[in-house]
């Protein structure tokens, strides 16, 4: 295992950057997720760690190698295909030795090395069957197998659980964390599925239209988002336009005037994170207390998500724990919301 | 009312699937039946029936050198029909190339083109090949292989892209991050997937090469026949049996190629 940094990494096809100036670095061991919504880069990045895609510039370095201009059968990275892309003429013996093959691991040692890698990935006594005969989620296995065997320097996961169905995706996404940790495997994983991603990451990226948003922990994500748009992606916010008139002090586009730690700029947009807004007499000790009708009421079960304005231009999302019996808001109702100074986050207006 | 019309629409094709199919069979059973006849004109109702029009086919030179021969040009044409058609359809299909849906329909060509026309037109290139080089084209066996792996390469070109349609080429990337160079990548991962395609496309080529006559007739040389030339030949003297006894020999052999091969491949899904 080793650690693996990306400099100032650039794909340019014709017209369209699908990798703006990205700079990653992972330490060994570490487990990193690029997360974004499709198209956003992610994919692309792992693939030039692969050796699919030439970057346009910049520079990948694995351990003390640099192998930015390495074909893929010289990097030493695993990698797992959203596909599986197991051999179907192979048995998963055969498809789990080839790594081994090409390195020229004399065969004695190579059964006992593919046994190895099926054990760990529980799949022993299945070396004699052939893809087609597996389920989904015992063919990623395979797969996941057949790169753990010749011990990569880096294990990069493409999307690995997104075709397999929810229930078997939980079971899969443990055993791959446990894997991670227990063998201790510098890994990238590429994922679009948030939840995936917050509980299996050491550290998050976040990416958008080829750029590295934020990277950070999945606490500084949420709690210390970069930009408007990390804050809208990484959870829930609610976002009120308007702007910093004077430090301290923003004004929302409905005329509020409400207390944030920020100094004064142009237009601005403040994010708050549903969990830190409250209501009725627990908003009374908060620096900021706004009435706000009820709109709209969701029944989550465990969450209520209530809809509410305050102005005209001013609306709100607020999530409500689901205590049973208490008094729930009902559409129509007036009722008051209010936050602390701190909880407001303020960040340029995007167009 | 409709379950009444649909099992009469259901006799109506499996009636035309049936005579259709017997019109086909019908001169295969003639000459299978012809072959074991025991008089040396072909008339009916047969005098009575034997083999000995078996041991004459097999006893007759210009047929045994004519079968050796065809052999031979169809299997070397059949090899270089796969080196040209191999990677002439993984260009086709992997690679954007000017004009590749031409191409595409030019490699295939030779499979509509009448035998005769490419035999004449084969013919007259010979001959001008030989006046401007000086070299022995006309006649020779490299003339006659180079013009029958013309009719192979449109089998190997449709059926390889055939398999290539279908083929995901992600494993070629697994193959490729496991640590296999392009050489080992195709010859370890693709050619194993693409393997019905090869089998069936050599096959055919093979089979409309061994059969081949129209355009053969134009192109073979002095004490060089192929068997449909030297049958050909055979029926202009006399119209015994021996000839139906060695097509009998022909189709039991490719008959018999067809069955192994399906066991490894189905052809039915290829082609």
């Amino acid at each position: 295992m080793a650690r693996l940094s990306i400099e100032h990494l650039r794909k340019v096809y014709g017209e369209f950057t699908a990798v703006d100036d990205c700079s990653i670095d992972i330490a060994e061991g570490e487990f990193l997720v690029l997360l974004g919504p499709s198209g956003c880069g992610k994919t692309t990045t792992l693939r030039m760690v692969a050796g699919f895609i030439q970057p346009t510039a910049g520079k990948i370095t694995i351990g003390e190698r640099d192998v930015t201009n390495l074909p893929p059968w010289k990097r030493n990275c695993g990698l797992v295909f959203q596909s599986y892309a197991l051999f179907p003429h192979m048995t998963v013996a055969e498809n789990v030795a080839f790594g081994l093959e090409m390195r020229k691991v004399a065969p004695a040692d190579r059964a006992a090395r593919v046994a190895e890698a099926l054990r760990l990935v529980q799949l022993t006594g299945f070396d004699e069957r052939y893809p087609r005969q597996l389920s989904g989620g015992q063919q990623q296995r395979v797969a996941l197998a057949r790169a753990l065997a010749m011990e990569p320097d880096v294990l990069l996961l493409d999307e690995p659980l997104s075709n397999l169905d929810a229930k078997l995706r939980l079971e899969v996404r443990v055993q791959i964390r446990d894997l991670q940790r227990k063998l201790g495997l510098t890994t990238i994983m590429v994922t679009h599925d948030q939840e995936e991603a917050l509980t299996m990451a050491d550290r998050l990226v976040v990416m958008e239209k080829g750029k590295v948003r934020q990277i950070g922990t999945q606490r500084e994500l949420y709690e210390k988002p970069a930009d408007r748009f990390v804050a809208g992606f990484i959870g829930r916010s609610a976002f009120l336009d308007g702007a910093m008139a004077q430090a301290g002090h923003f004004r929302s586009g409905g005329g509020l005037d409400i207390r944030c730690n920020a100094p004064a700029s142009g237009p601005a947009t403040l994010a708050l994170r549903p969990e830190r807004l409250a209501i009725g007499a627990e908003a009374e000790s908060c620096a900021n207390r706004f009435p706000a009708r009820v709109e709209h009421v969701s029944y989550l079960g465990a969450l209520l998500d209530i809809d509410v304005r305050l102005t005209e231009q001013d609306r709100i999302l607020l999530q409500l724990p689901n205590r049973q019996g208490a008094a729930e808001p009902k559409p129509g109702d007036m009722i008051t919301i209010g936050w602390a100074e701190d909880a407001g986050l303020v960040y340029p207006r995007e167009p | 009312m409709s379950a009444a019309r649909l099992s009469l629409g259901r006799i109506a094709l499996n009636g035309a699937a049936t005579l259709s199919l017997g019109f086909i069979l019908l001169p295969l059973f003639f000459v299978f039946w012809l072959a074991f006849f025991r008089q040396e004109i072909p008339s009916f109702p047969p005098e009575g029936y034997s083999l000995k029009w078996f041991q004459a086919a097999a006893n007759n030179k210009p047929f045994v050198d004519g079968f050796i021969l065809s052999l031979q040009v169809g299997v070397l044409a059949t090899l270089i029909g796969l080196v040209l058609g191999v990677p002439a359809s993984l260009a086709l299909m992997r690679h954007r190339i000017a004009l590749g849906p031409a191409i595409n329909t030019l490699l295939l060509l030779p499979l509509v083109m009448p035998g005769i026309v490419l035999g004449t037109s084969l013919y007259v290139f010979q001959i001008e090949t030989e006046i401007a080089t000086g070299l022995p084209v006309m006649g020779s066996l490299g003339g006659l292989v180079a013009a029958h792996s013309l009719v192979v390469i449109p089998w190997v070109v449709k059926l390889v892209t055939a398999s290539l349609a279908g083929f995901d080429r992600t494993i070629e990337e697994a193959a490729q991050n496991l640590g296999a160079g392009p050489w080992t990548t195709f010859r370890r991962v693709t050619l194993p997937s693409i393997r019905p395609g090869l089998v069936a496309g050599s096959l055919f080529g093979f089979v409309t090469s061994f059969g081949n006559l129209e355009m053969s007739l134009f192109l073979v040389g002095p004490g060089r026949t192929t068997l449909p030339i030297a049958i050909l030949q055979y029926l202009e003297w006399k119209i015994d049996p021996t000839v139906a006894a060695a097509s009998v020999i022909q189709i039991v052999l490719i008959g018999a190629a067809m069955i192994v091969t399906d066991r490894y491949v189905k052809l039915s899904r290829v082609v």
